[in-house]
């Protein structure tokens, strides 16, 4: 259903952006840390399958822990058998070995709104300052057709010429008093 | 626990059923109201404007006005 899509981002950027664009696109663990990812692992290897915490892919394509230790590899073998017979704390140890994160705690916010709007802002902000060094530097002179003289008389002569008399601009003027009704 | 067997089939079809004559019933009543809201009151106002428009009278307003290049106003 995800068309094999179910890789991370970091994973996708590669795929897309090339190993060294991934690098430096890939959120660093600096980042990832202050938005609340600060459990992320560094170094995956992407030819394998990878496990994944995704919100549209309830089964990722591995399970989270994969080198069992003892007591978990007798756990698994319990749970070939009839299910009823594990304890809850079993079942959940069962969870916990094949997910990282339940749904509430994957779908918890994080800040990272925080770091988008503020980016936004700085380059909104860095777009003002080049605009206005613009205004000053760059523009020519306004034409003439912008003086208020030159605007005035260019009304009088649409009002002269009838422009739109049924439902537009001539009709807003009250040619008996000569102003606008 | 045995759950109810979720719909698997059909779901395009019982999506349509419900939308499509929400879809047209809206589109229709959008049209009719615009016909009636604009384009009536539009035409009316049309007619009236035709109805004491005087050519000649305009004509000479807009020749003393100036804005003709081939009558010029009659003064000059």
């Amino acid at each position: 259903m995800m068309l094999g899509l179910r890789v991370g981002a970091a994973a996708a950027a590669t795929r897309f952006l090339g190993r060294r664009v991934a690098a430096i696109a890939t959120p660093s663990g600096a980042t990832m840390a202050s938005h609340g990812h600060a459990d992320v692992s560094q170094t995956a290897d992407m030819s394998k399958p990878m496990y994944c915490d995704r919100v549209d892919t309830p089964l990722p394509d591995r399970a989270y822990k994969d080198e069992l230790s003892a007591a978990d590899k007798s756990l698994k073998q319990k749970e070939k058998g009839p299910w009823n017979q594990l304890t809850k704390e079993e079942k959940i140890a069962l969870y916990r070995l094949m997910f990282r994160k339940t749904y509430p705690e994957m779908k918890q916010p994080t800040a990272e709104w925080k770091t988008v709007m503020g980016g936004v802002f700085i380059f909104l902000g860095m777009t003002g300052l080049v605009v206005w060094w613009q205004s000053v530097y760059v523009y020519p002179p306004q034409p003439r057709t912008f003086d208020r003289e030159w605007q005035a008389k260019q009304v009088q002569r649409m009002l002269d010429m009838k422009v739109s008399p049924v439902e537009g601009f001539s009709s807003k003027w009250d040619y008996e008093k000569g102003q606008w009704k | 626990m045995s759950l109810t067997k979720p719909a698997m089939r059909g779901l395009l079809g019982k999506r349509l059923r419900f939308h499509l004559p929400i879809a047209f019933g809206l589109s229709i009543l959008v049209a009719v109201a615009f016909k009636y809201t604009v384009t009536e009151p539009r035409k009316r106002a049309y007619a009236e404007f035709y109805k004491q428009y005087d050519a000649v009278k305009e004509f000479k307003a807009m020749r003393e006005a100036g804005v003709f290049e081939s009558v010029r106003p009659s003064g000059e």
